[in-house]
């Protein structure tokens, strides 16, 4: 089941609040992202607990109704 | 945890502990069945890696080990003497930015 753009950035936003998050949707079809996100909070943490997060923040979804979602995270003002 | 959960658990750690390099993912280093997986591949390729590959889709209970030997919810993983070092995107940025390569050239 696709999940809508806005859906992915709502969750991601309201799992981390004041994140910054930038979707784009690779292939149209609704189920293959690409998306960043930035946030003061990831600062301290590896790469792959800043994904962790992103991944929490999607209660699960990604790996199962959301196939693909290509990740970028960073702190602001590049790090 | 179920007895099948215990054994996928010490089947991981054990392809983990013996392979310096390896690679879970969908399908061979030849045919690699996703993008993700294949994007992998191309990276660990490019960087004249000896690595080992695990096709989850031939085990289904490495599958869903996997997922949590490591709390990620993606296939490719990647671990290096060991440790989980991420999936596809975590590889691609650590290969552009020549992590990747000390790595994996430390170990040669």
């Amino acid at each position: 089941m696709p999940m809508p753009a806005s859906e992915i950035e709502r969750m991601i936003k309201d799992g981390i609040p004041g994140a910054e998050v930038t979707i784009r949707d690779l292939a149209g079809d609704g189920d293959h992202y690409a998306a960043r996100v930035v946030s003061a909070s990831f600062a301290g943490m590896s790469r792959i607990r800043q994904h962790q997060a992103v991944y929490a923040a999607l209660g699960g979804r990604v790996g199962s109704e959301l196939h693909a979602l290509q990740l970028e995270t960073a702190v602001p003002n590049g790090e | 945890m179920s007895e099948t959960e215990t054994n996928a658990q010490s089947r991981i750690a054990d392809i983990v502990k013996n392979n310096d390099v390896v690679l879970f993912m969908k399908g061979t280093a030849l045919f690699p069945q996703c993008g993700f997986s294949s994007r992998a591949v191309a990276i660990l390729d490019r960087l004249g890696a000896t690595y080992e590959t695990v096709d989850v889709l031939q085990d289904p209970e490495i599958r869903q080990g996997i997922k949590e030997y490591s709390d990620w919810p993606t296939v490719p993983q990647l671990y290096i003497k060991g440790e989980f070092v991420g999936g596809s995107d975590i590889m691609m940025e650590m290969y552009q930015n020549g992590e990747l390569q000390q790595m994996v050239g430390a170990e040669a």
